[in-house]
């Protein structure tokens, strides 16, 4: 039953509560404010204010917000408009609208600028897979052939380029890029287990030989296993040195193994030479107190530290620091 | 910018081209099934129906009616853009390769691969106005790499038709008597298979990207290399921007990388350089493939990239993209 009465003119007829009916509230809109269209601001929300009625017949605000983003503009020639009237054909004829076919993309992706690894949001994967280092997808990865710096820039553009080239062989990437602290010298290595003087397990490391090495790096080129026999021999019976060797060249990669056949022995010498600085009249004694390891590391060339980022290497291995390995070498 | 996400081919994509008007964005892909899509939204207009094998290439004509594809079904196929209709099949004895209609769209280039005892070859088809009066007969067929020619595309004027393929030698050829012009210079040029030629719009130079992990942009009149752009991996696309100094290269995974590349999925990117100073700008990530197929809307605004993956991904610019300054 209708309440508005033909011919009734301009006036809004007048609601008399016994003239309603239960279901008559569609006719009732005129009572709701009317809709508003808030058009699209500069970010292309659209709000659109509707009232109703529910089924309690309570007057209901309804707001819609939609998003309104214009992927491109589309100014399109005449012939180009009359295409977008085509039918479909072929496998597309029995496509509806909401075919999966075509989405947006869910996630925003931008025009990666390349950019050093380190400076990369992502964390940086300690230890992990050294290799998926490697290939860190998107930014170019930038390692310094002269300075074994990565990240920073090219090897062309190295900052100390004129230097003569670094031993061969093959120079490894450090594992992180965190800034590395600074113990300069004939590095040797803890692991972290050892360092915080923490528990370790293991009587049985005591006895077996393999277990009493330590390894040695930050050596100068032409250091070879006398000198580190030499050097370690004060500390306790020494069972094998090696210090490794570039096989085209014969210098020094810079590091090498003593193993001590007492695991005392090889503790004692942890502790007294981590961190010592030996010269051996041919580099310059390493400033202990530099922290610019990187920048050392170019000046000091003959010093390069080879941090080989070794599968079984714990992460956060410091740069240069003693330990006994924990593998036989 | 939000890519838009096409998923119509079942099979790796193996070429994009937009249309003249860049409205339409014609795929190709190994599903025997090419696609238009429009190229502002990516809604799916239709797909040619009637290859029985891999499609490799397309090109349409200038007023968007024609659209020519080959196929490795030994046939390369004129089709009526509008209805999908198919209008005429030129055969040979081989795949079908490459195809590019001539500038005015009178006539067509194909290559055709090696196959058995036939060689590779480039053939010149006339293209007849009205589809009955066609003919299959070609024009003029030339013969002379070694391997596949993965592209030939006319020069300037239609006078010239340029080749690349299998074996690193880009070629050009004059297109009335068929002789060799010219060879790049071997010294220079690409050391493996060039897989990609991306012409720029006013012809005077052109792009070709290579497995040697390079793209090389070269001089059409002189054949002398320009610029050199190095990746990482093996280029298998190539565009150029029409609108701002940008070459764009999409790429394969390096086989040696394939068992230590981490598994985050997406991550094979398109990269942009600077044409003029050839660092690199960017990339833009997404696919979960190999890229196979590039390509530039004739406005520079948008461009659209298909994978081995059978996505093609269509990318609308934000206004920042064309402020990049290295």
């Amino acid at each position: 039953m209708a309440l508005v009465r033909p011919g009734s003119g301009n006036q809004p007829p007048k609601l008399r509560w016994g003239e309603l009916e239960e279901d008559d509230g569609e006719d009732l809109d005129f009572l709701l404010p009317p809709r508003q269209v808030i058009g699209p601001d500069e970010d292309g929300i659209k709000r659109v204010i509707e009232y109703k009625f529910n089924e309690d017949g309570n007057k209901v605000k309804i707001t819609t917000i939609t998003r309104v983003r214009r992927l491109a503009q589309a100014r399109l020639s005449k012939r180009a408009v009359e295409r977008r009237s085509w039918p479909k054909f072929g496998d597309a004829v029995h496509e509806d609208v909401g075919a999966r076919l075509t989405m947006v993309s869910t996630e925003e992706i931008f025009l990666e600028r390349p950019r050093a690894p380190g400076s990369k949001a992502e964390e940086p994967k300690a230890g992990g897979d050294p290799l998926s280092q490697l290939t860190k997808g998107g930014a170019a990865l930038k390692l310094c052939r002269t300075c074994g710096k990565k990240g920073d820039h090219w090897t062309s553009h190295c900052p100390y380029k004129d230097l003569a080239p670094p031993t061969e062989g093959f120079i490894d990437k450090p594992p992180t890029t965190e800034a590395v602290p600074g113990t300069p010298s004939t590095g040797k290595y803890v692991p972290p287990v050892q360092r915080g003087g923490g528990d370790r397990v293991g009587s049985d490391m005591r006895r077996r030989n393999d277990e009493n090495s330590v390894r040695v790096t930050n050596l100068s080129e032409d250091t070879r296993e006398p000198d580190l026999l030499e050097l370690f021999r004060p500390f306790g019976a020494v069972s094998r040195v090696y210090v490794a060797l570039d096989k085209n060249t014969s210098v020094s990669r810079g590091f090498g193994f003593v193993n001590f056949v007492n695991r005392e022995d090889a503790q004692r010498a942890i502790n007294k030479l981590n961190g010592d600085i030996r010269t051996d009249g041919v580099g310059f004694p390493l400033d202990r107190s530099l922290q610019n390891l990187p920048d050392l590391l170019c000046m000091a060339r003959q010093a390069i530290c080879c941090t080989r980022s070794l599968p079984w290497s714990v992460a956060h291995r410091p740069y240069t620091e003693v330990s006994p390995c924990k593998r036989r070498v | 910018m939000r890519p838009i996400l096409m998923k119509g081919h079942e099979r790796p994509l193996t070429f994009l081209k937009y249309n003249r008007d860049g409205d339409l964005l014609f795929s190709c892909a190994k599903d025997h099934n090419p696609t238009v899509w429009f190229a502002d939204n990516g809604e799916r207009l239709g797909t040619y129906r009637g290859h029985n094998g891999a499609v490799w290439c397309c090109d349409v004509s200038r007023d968007s009616a024609r659209l020519i594809t080959g196929s490795a079904d030994q046939t390369a196929k004129l089709w009526n853009v509008q209805s999908g209709q198919q209008l005429f099949t030129f055969n040979f004895d081989s795949p079908a390769r490459a195809v590019d209609f001539s500038v005015g769209d009178k006539l067509a280039v194909i290559t055709t691969d090696p196959f058995m005892d036939v060689t590779s070859a480039i053939h010149v088809k006339r293209i007849a106005g009205d589809p009955e009066d066609q003919i299959g007969e070609s024009a003029l067929i030339l013969k002379g790499p070694q391997g596949r020619i993965n592209r030939a595309v006319w020069g300037p004027l239609n006078r010239t038709i340029i080749s690349a393929g299998e074996d690193a030698v880009i070629r050009i050829w004059d297109s009335e008597t068929g002789k060799l012009l010219k060879e790049n210079d071997p010294e220079v040029g690409h050391k493996k298979t060039i897989t990609s030629l991306a012409k720029s719009v006013d012809g005077s130079h052109f792009l070709t990207g290579s497995l040697d992990k390079s793209a090389k942009l070269w001089d059409t009149r002189t054949l002398t290399l320009i610029k050199t752009y190095v990746t990482e991996r093996p280029v298998n696309a190539v565009a150029m921007s029409p609108l701002c100094d940008h070459v764009v290269l999409g790429g394969g995974q390096d086989a040696s990388t394939v068992t230590t590349t981490d598994h985050r999925s997406g991550k094979f990117e398109a990269k942009f350089y600077d044409k003029i100073l050839q660092e690199e700008i960017g990339g833009v990530k997404g696919h979960f493939g190999p890229i196979n197929a590039l390509a530039f809307n004739p406005d520079g605004k948008s461009f659209s990239s298909g994978g081995e993956d059978g996505y093609v991904r269509l990318h609308h610019f934000d206004s920042d993209y064309f402020h990049i300054k290295i």
